[in-house]
């Protein structure tokens, strides 16, 4: 069986509430509770970082304390205790592997439940792994072949120690530490992530995957993953995410850049599934990330593909700075919450080249008593002559305790401009539920088969195993919506 | 087959349908004519098992079960379907991967494996080529985007594929032409058989001509007032409903 048959069949066999609801019983190597210039000192010694790196965190530490909670997002929820939390927790015993079978059962058993076939994709799927449980990463897989193509794909951790120069160059290029509050976070106490480097005319041999995987309970995850395409380069990177069931709120702040230079390609594809809270809207992540890609080159393309459907709350805007004369943007969404979960995503475009084309396809599914905000900015530079915009926001309402709204800020410098916007909301008919409960299709499946098809033109732009990951978490997420 | 008696049935706290008593045996098409209002919908609704409408008396057999309180979904596996006089548009999801799901979860509700894929599309491709359907209309989304006609053709198509038991057609003619009306109508018939009975609901002859019934009733306000055979209908055609208003329920 090849592994993608493998993935297809296990991610099939799920059934159940929240699958990935159980905790792994590895020792953790945990910092004590809270945060100080001592914590982040802590995190900075364990991993062995040179004191460059202790600076830029304490640097952003610092500029951390003066920072104001970023309140304008349409989410609502208690003040965040920081100094309730752990920063920092790695499996124990971690020593640099050579091969799958030095990693401990226990870990490789978590990924058997949650469906990743590790072993077959590495010897069948030609897809390399990058695991990060927890904080550290365990084992990468696929190094060797990557190499061959002058592919560095690695843990930022490792970058730091072996890349140190490009590192120092990209990394806050895109997202600086002053950006906001939780990317600020982020690059004070960062505790691991990944780094892609592809050079020039190299098209990446596979397609590049990590599955993050928060596993201590009130362990904050801050990853930090920096993509750079250097010139007429091409990769598809692959972001999976679950998260064990936990009553405490969870704080994750990822920050994510990508840099795409002459030429240049790069899709960065997301399967979000934190876990959500239960149907009380007790416990449940808090997913605040900064994810910014530069089309830095002429010609170069940034593409974003995301599926949320889990944590209790979801703060996320991909965006685009399109700088190159004839770059292009794209963000391609669907973010479905149910029960209290509450989610305000969206992208900005900023157009700042000559020609630069953006597409947004948004799709926001609520149910339960949920509420799902679109937010987004399209922004036309004085100088971006003949920029063009499609934006197009659909919002499907399930019941009627939810809420959907629509938040498009456009600002135009440039009279040249095209813009087009699109927005439609409709709500599940019963017209269409009784049309499938006809043709012999129980309730909740033909829920699940109008929401996969109201998805369909943003779950096409994700790889195949993704899709069809990313159509049974949307059934699981679904459930108990109707009746 | 179908048998309903003493049916009476609400909607919206309004009884539309007054004691409706009628059987199908296996085999046979019987169509209901009636004016506007009459309650023809009201009964293709009752009899599929839709929430809104609401029985208040009466009793559905179907099969030698009692499927007065039965969900939709298990009707249609035990073979009712239901032509929709106003079929609906799901975008997204293709006709195909619509019927292939259906079909599936009538197979599971039965105890039956799922249908070989290569299978399914070999018989889907058969029915499209008999119902004169271009391959590209099983690629859209169910209905978006179809003429009235091609909606019809789709819903005969699944009919086709679901091979029920019984075919409740709901004003199966509105919105066709005389051509898209021929073609419908043989595909209808090319579904007749001894094991196959049909409800035709239809406002007027015409579709009669083509799929010819064993007997014809009226239904109007809430009632069968009248039973006879093809001969009824071309009366109802050339004289009107008025003389079969039942007078006790009006």
């Amino acid at each position: 069986m090849s592994a993608t048959i493998e993935t297809i069949a296990t991610v099939e066999a799920l059934e159940g509430k929240y699958e990935a609801g159980f905790i792994t019983d590895i020792e953790s190597d945990m910092a004590p509770k809270g945060l100080s210039e001592d914590i982040i000192r802590f995190i900075s010694e364990k991993k062995g970082e040179p004191q460059w790196m202790l600076d830029s965190r304490l640097k952003a530490y610092r500029h951390w304390l003066t920072m104001p909670e970023p309140t304008w997002a349409k989410v609502d929820f208690p003040p965040i205790d920081y100094q309730d939390a752990y920063y920092y927790a790695a499996p124990k015993n971690v020593k640099k592997l050579q091969s799958l079978d030095e990693v401990d059962p226990k870990l490789l058993e978590t990924y058997k439940k949650l469906g990743i076939p590790l072993r077959e994709q590495e010897i069948l799927a030609g897809v390399a792994v990058d695991a990060v449980f927890d904080s550290v990463s365990v084992v990468t897989t696929f190094r060797e072949k990557l190499h061959e193509a002058g592919v560095i794909f690695c843990s930022i951790s490792e970058a730091i120690q072996l890349y140190p120069d490009l590192i120092k160059k990209y990394m806050g290029s895109v997202v600086p530490y002053t950006d906001n509050k939780h990317a600020c976070l982020n690059a004070a106490c960062f505790t691991d992530g990944t780094f892609v480097y592809i050079p020039e005319g190299v098209r990446c041999p596979m397609e590049l995957s990590t599955y993050f995987r928060i596993n201590e309970a009130k362990t904050g995850q801050f990853e930090r993953t920096v993509i750079v395409a250097e010139k007429g380069s091409y990769v598809s990177y692959l972001e999976g995410c679950t998260a064990p069931k936990r009553d405490e709120n969870q704080l994750h702040a990822a920050v994510v850049e990508l840099v795409a230079m002459d030429d240049a390609e790069i899709k960065y594809s997301t399967v979000q599934n934190w876990y959500p809270g239960d149907e009380n809207g007790v416990g449940g992540i808090y997913n605040f990330v900064t994810k910014r890609g530069i089309c830095k080159g002429k010609r170069s393309k940034i593409s974003w593909t995301q599926v949320e459907t889990g944590s209790a709350i979801t703060w996320k805007y991909p965006s685009c700075v399109l700088l190159g004369d004839d770059s292009v943007g794209e963000f391609y969404s669907v973010a479905l919450t149910n029960n209290y979960q509450q989610a305000d995503t969206g992208t900005k475009m900023i157009h700042i080249g000559k020609n630069t084309r953006s597409r947004i396809i948004s799709k926001g599914i609520s149910a339960g008593k949920s509420d799902n905000t679109y937010r987004g900015l399209v922004r036309i530079a004085a100088k971006a002559e003949g920029a063009r915009n499609y934006t197009q926001c659909d919002s499907l309402l399930i019941g009627d305790k939810c809420g959907a709204h629509t938040v498009p800020y456009i600002e135009n410098r440039n009279p040249t401009a095209m813009l087009e916007h699109e927005a439609t909301t409709s709500k599940i008919s019963d017209d269409a539920l009784f049309y499938c409960r006809q043709r012999g299709i129980p309730e909740e499946e033909a829920l699940t088969l109008i929401v996969n098809g109201f998805c369909r033109e943003v779950l096409q732009h994700l790889p195949m195993e993704f899709a069809v990951e990313a159509q049974k978490l949307v059934a699981i997420s679904l459930e108990g919506s109707v009746g | 087959m179908l048998k309903i008696e003493n049916l009476h049935a609400t909607v919206a706290d309004r009884e539309v349908l007054k004691g409706v008593n009628l059987e199908i045996p296996a085999g046979q098409v019987h169509a209901i004519m009636g004016p506007n209002g009459s309650g023809k919908s009201t009964l293709s609704y009752v009899l599929a098992g839709r929430d809104d409408y609401e029985i208040t008396q009466g009793k559905i057999t179907f099969m030698g079960e009692d499927i007065t309180e039965m969900e939709p979904e298990d009707r249609a596996a035990l073979g009712l379907f239901l032509a929709f006089q106003y079929p609906i548009e799901i975008p997204g999801v293709t006709t195909t991967t619509f019927l292939k799901t259906a079909i599936n979860a009538i197979r599971k509700k039965r105890g039956e494996a799922e249908i070989d894929p290569a299978a399914f599309l070999k018989l889907q491709k058969e029915k499209m080529t008999q119902l004169n359907m271009s391959p590209e209309m099983v690629k859209r989304g169910v209905n978006v985007g179809f003429s009235g006609g091609e909606k019809k053709r789709n819903e005969v198509l699944q009919l086709a594929m679901l091979q029920p038991k019984m075919a409740v057609l709901d004003e199966t003619d509105s919105g066709l032409d005389i051509d898209a009306l021929k073609i419908v109508a043989d595909g209808v018939n090319a579904l007749r058989g001894a094991e196959r009975s049909f409800l035709v609901i239809t406002h007027y002859q015409r579709l009669l001509d083509y799929i010819k019934p064993d007997v014809v009733h009226v239904l109007a306000n809430g009632r069968i007032t009248a039973t006879g055979g093809p001969e009824l209908a071309l009366e109802l055609e050339k004289n009107g409903y008025a003389a079969y208003y039942d007078e006790k329920a009006a």
